[in-house]
């Protein structure tokens, strides 16, 4: 009686039937009405055994508890930040996680980090009431100095950092720069030629609207100066 | 006594429709809708933090619908700017035709806004825009169970007709009867009705304009497939 409509990373939009009969799962991005399963995002269509996913193309990030992503101080509170993560709700940095030394009460907190700074943080704890807590301590977690920040769609993160960190680590070395991505689709470019930072900052978006296609990471390499399909031949 | 439409177009005849996802660059989600003379262009902000405090729902997140039609969009007089008692009621209206199709319970104490502008209108413009809006919202990547489709079906001398212009919607003793609908699922989220008009004429017009919607829902997933499945 089941039946699957759609093949593997189909494009599938909102209202779509993508199989019938109580044999498949709903999973993210899909719901069960009645006997079907309908896709309820702009997605591409992932099975896996009997669960039947969409992976988003598109919408807002939406917070988890361990994402680590980057956020703007947007206002100095008595005792902490808070932060723009580029969702429906703030985050709140308190002191104790945002600096390691001793603060004097009443001490004027913008010396560590003032409004406009754009700080990496990483979720600590979302309350019920959608309170957003972040912690500066951690691995590689810090104030971001220089740089620019620009904003891709959260839902294509995972692509840009690539298998493994491919991509991003293709990008770093092309041009040379320190480039950060944040889960909530915010990324940190850093380095010591503009000239460089803009062509990174070019090949990111790339991969932001292309990311569905394939062979994408040659393309970059390509656009990147491919330097390595130069070396390919030689060897 | 038989009535014939402009364009020799048959009583079951949509407008020219064309749609484009995606017209907005700045906004999370846009799209423009356009029938016959009639332009839509929606762009969804959001969601965000709502202010007031007292209009969240700690439930679900809101939808905030604005209608407007802008001063050279008629094809008469200057439309007087800004809001009046009509954009008023026909954000309300597409507030309650859109709500139905969309899962909020994610964005509590949240807003979603819909700004919905018209450019050019030749009547149908309350269904242009919710066509308009609901391929901005699922191009914002609002979940939704269904996109929304709507259109008008009226009665003109006997006869009736889908998708009525200017003309055939200003006819004096004809009616005008918007429907939207979440197409996949039949069901139907916005019936307006003027004028005078039997039982069985209002079943059989629903009747016509449910395959008069499924046309229009085809130029919708067109568009966004046109965006996303290149």
């Amino acid at each position: 009686m089941s039946e699957i409509l759609v093949k593997d990373k189909d494009v599938v939009i909102p209202g779509q039937t993508l199989a019938t009969g109580m044999d498949y799962l709903p999973a993210n991005g899909t719901l069960r009405e009645e006997e079907k399963i309908i896709s309820s995002q702009v997605g591409l269509v992932n099975l896996n055994g009997r669960l039947i996913k969409v992976i988003p193309l598109t919408g807002p990030y939406i917070p988890k508890k361990d994402d680590v992503v980057i956020g703007k101080v947007v206002d100095i509170t008595l005792n902490g930040w808070r932060l723009d993560i580029g969702c429906a709700y703030h985050a709140n940095i308190s002191l104790r996680d945002g600096v390691e030394e001793f603060v004097e009460r009443g001490s004027d907190l913008s010396q560590y980090y003032n409004y406009g700074d754009y700080v990496m943080a990483k979720i600590t704890n979302i309350s019920s009431s959608k309170l957003i807590d972040l912690t500066i301590k951690g691995h590689g977690l810090r104030k971001l100095t220089e740089g620019q920040v620009m904003k891709i769609t959260p839902s294509k993160v995972p692509r840009v950092i690539g298998k493994q960190g491919s991509m991003i680590s293709l990008i770093k070395e092309k041009t040379n720069t320190k480039i950060l991505v944040g889960q909530n689709g915010w990324v940190w470019i850093s380095g010591q030629d503009p000239e460089k930072e803009i062509k990174a900052m070019n090949a990111i978006k790339i991969v932001n609207e292309e990311s569905q296609t394939d062979g994408l990471t040659d393309k970059i390499d390509k656009y990147l100066g491919g330097k390595n399909d130069i070396q390919k031949k030689k060897q | 006594m038989t009535y014939k439409r402009k364009n020799n177009r048959k009583y079951d005849e949509l407008r020219p429709m064309e749609a484009k996802v995606g017209v907005i660059k700045r906004a999370d989600g846009s799209a423009m809708f356009k029938i016959g003379g009639t332009t839509a262009i929606a762009a969804v902000y959001g969601p965000r933090e709502l202010y007031p405090g007292h209009l969240q729902n700690p439930q679900k997140g809101v939808l905030r619908c604005n209608y407007n039609m802008l001063a050279f969009s008629g094809s008469g007089d200057r439309v007087r700017p800004g809001p009046s008692r009509r954009s008023k009621e026909i954000s309300l209206v597409t507030e309650n035709a859109l709500n139905p199709a969309l899962i909020l319970d994610k964005f509590d104490n949240s807003v979603i806004d819909v700004f919905i502008e018209m450019t050019n209108t030749d009547a149908g413009t309350r269904c242009a825009g919710i066509t308009a809006a609901s391929l901005a919202l699922a191009d914002a990547g609002i979940p939704m169970k269904d996109l929304v489709a709507a259109v008008s079906v009226g009665k003109i001398k006997d006869a009736l007709v889908v998708d009525l212009d200017y003309d055939e919607d200003s006819y004096e003793e004809g009616v005008d009867l918007p429907v939207a609908m979440m197409v996949n699922s039949e069901k139907i989220t916005l019936v307006q009705m003027d004028g005078l008009i039997k039982k069985e004429e209002v079943i059989q017009a629903i009747k016509n304009v449910k395959k008069a919607l499924k046309k229009v829902h085809k130029v919708q997933v067109n568009a966004l497939k046109e965006k996303y499945a290149k």
